[in-house]
């Protein structure tokens, strides 16, 4: 009689990983067309749009428009990116392809399984903001070599989106819900400093604002593809790093209630 | 065998679309009302405080929410129709098979697809009415009469998309087809149609490439009325250019459907 050795955690990934791979190998078209999504935001909003406003000040420096909403754009496609990876197909995995459900019955656990969804999601949302990265540097938007640390910034955005829906996504019965998650993704998304600075709100309003993860995720990228870090900064990358830790701890105990009961 | 009038057999199916609506209107209210005043939130109250109201630049409009406005509305009835003829149609062509059990009774197929347009239609009166409703305490609208004409053009845009999407929408044999069309086709009109930003801003070729969209067309017409800087004749050609498309997308919603199901 053989003996399985059960996998270690590095070796789950992979495993993983590979597996998603080959199913998302014949939607390259798809693949590609993500990429567009940000390209076409910045320049119909930075540069249409764009001729019509002024230009703003970020940290006490004029910017020019598109400079101020591309790095809010790089920020958002990381975020959108995360959140349909882990709310939509995990949804879907979950409850009718019930394929976390087979990968337990091999010798992956739930934490192998959290780990290796948004790892996966993290490796397509990298291969776009490089990209997004490389056309903002062609249309001249970068002010800074810190702009390099502006790809990790993305990512740990996406990490930080993908484990914490990822978690809500354990708690919903129908696709009715992900109304929800459209209604909290859409003020995010417009309201989060992308297309105006927060100046616009009564001082109450940036407050709550600026409590929001997307806000903090925005104002990393511009302070690092303009080159003005401060140490609020800092502020932005503990608060996804935790953001992202705690919904990784949460979706692993959701799932192990959920299907190992 | 008795023939019915077309008539006849679109009111047969009332039924049925009313059944429908009643159980799916409350999964549309997100989409259609709320998301719409979000982005006039955003883009025209609070972006708009950061663009001078210059009428010469702004295609006659006096301020940026005004302009902004009228061509959101638009858009949004072209996406409204889109989502209405892409997972739908296939759906009952395809999933639930809905069409094979209507083409076994009297009704025919341009019966079917007329009753289908007319729901998407009773959708986008819908939205499109609530819309401009919701619209009117912003003091955008700068005559009575204007907002009318331009909620009957919201409309024609609206349906012009429904009938050509529907008819590529019966051809299709895989969704994935849906997804390449949101991202290259639908997501660009919204964002370089003239919606945001007036369609000089491309220069001058990319102007003429916007013009040539049907998005535009709707769009055009929905701010000249709204802003009452109407140019007759332009109107003229944006109306018949939209007919034209409804009157093609129809006869080739009819050639495909009954390529799909019948022969």
């Amino acid at each position: 009689m053989s003996t399985v050795t059960p996998l270690g955690p590095f070796q789950a990934l992979q495993v993983l990983v590979l597996r998603n791979y080959i199913t998302y190998r014949t939607e390259w078209k798809l693949f590609l067309t993500g990429f567009l999504e940000p390209v076409f935001y910045l320049f119909s909003i930075g540069i249409g749009v764009g001729q019509l406003v002024e230009g703003f000040e970020f940290n006490g420096e004029p910017i020019s428009y598109a400079a101020f909403v591309a790095p809010g754009m790089l920020a958002v496609s990381a975020f959108n990116g995360a959140l349909m990876d882990s709310t939509f197909n995990v949804f879907f995995k979950l409850k009718y392809d019930k394929l976390y459900d087979q990968m337990l019955a091999t010798p992956l656990t739930t934490a192998d399984i959290a780990r290796g969804e948004i790892t996966w999601g993290q490796l397509r949302g990298a291969s776009y903001s490089a990209a997004f990265l490389l056309v903002m540097w062609a249309m001249g938007l970068i002010g800074s070599w810190w702009a390099l640390l502006a790809l990790p910034a993305a990512l740990l955005i996406g990490f930080a989106f993908s484990a914490v829906c990822m978690a809500l996504t354990t708690w919903m019965k129908s696709w009715q819900d992900f109304d929800k998650i459209t209604l909290a993704q859409l003020p995010m998304f417009l309201f989060s400093a992308t297309f105006f600075p927060l100046t616009v709100f009564p001082t109450w309003l940036q407050w709550v604002v600026e409590v929001t993860p997307l806000y903090r995720g925005v104002v990393l990228c511009r302070e690092l593809t303009t080159g003005s870090i401060t140490w609020a900064s800092g502020v932005s990358v503990v608060y996804l790093v935790v953001m992202g830790l705690v919904g990784l701890a949460v979706v692993r105990r959701r799932l192990d209630s959920l299907l190992l009961t | 065998m008795a023939t019915l009038t077309l008539g006849e057999a679109v009111g047969r199916q009332y039924d049925y679309w009313w059944t429908v609506y009643k159980r799916t209107w409350k999964a549309s209210v997100v989409s259609s009302f709320v998301s719409p005043i979000f982005y006039v939130l955003a883009m025209g109250v609070l972006l708009g405080g950061f663009i001078a109201g210059d009428p010469d630049q702004l295609e006659g409009a006096t301020s940026y929410l005004a302009f902004v406005v009228p061509g959101l509305v638009a858009a949004h009835a072209m996406q409204t129709a889109v989502s209405e003829t892409t997972y739908p149609v296939m759906g009952m062509i395809k999933w639930q098979k809905i069409y094979d059990s209507m083409v076994a009774t009297p009704l025919r197929i341009r019966d079917i697809v007329a009753a289908h347009l007319l729901f998407v239609l009773f959708r986008l009166a819908t939205t499109c009415a609530v819309f401009m409703l919701a619209l009117a305490p912003f003091g955008v609208f700068e005559t009575w009469w204007g907002p009318l004409l331009a909620f009957l053009s919201q409309v024609l845009c609206g349906m012009a998309f429904a009938s050509l999407v529907y008819g590529w929408s019966a051809r299709l044999r895989s969704e994935a087809g849906f997804g390449v069309l949101f991202r290259l086709g639908i997501f660009p009109l919204f964002l370089f149609s003239g919606a945001f930003f007036p369609i000089a801003n491309l220069g001058e070729a990319g102007a003429w490439a916007a013009r040539l969209t049907p998005l535009w067309h709707g769009v055009n017409l929905s701010r000249m009325f709204c802003v009452d800087n109407v140019d007759w004749p332009l109107a003229l050609v944006n109306t018949a250019v939209l007919v034209a498309l409804l009157v093609v997308g129809w006869s080739w919603s009819v050639t495909g459907l009954t390529k799909r199901l019948v022969s």
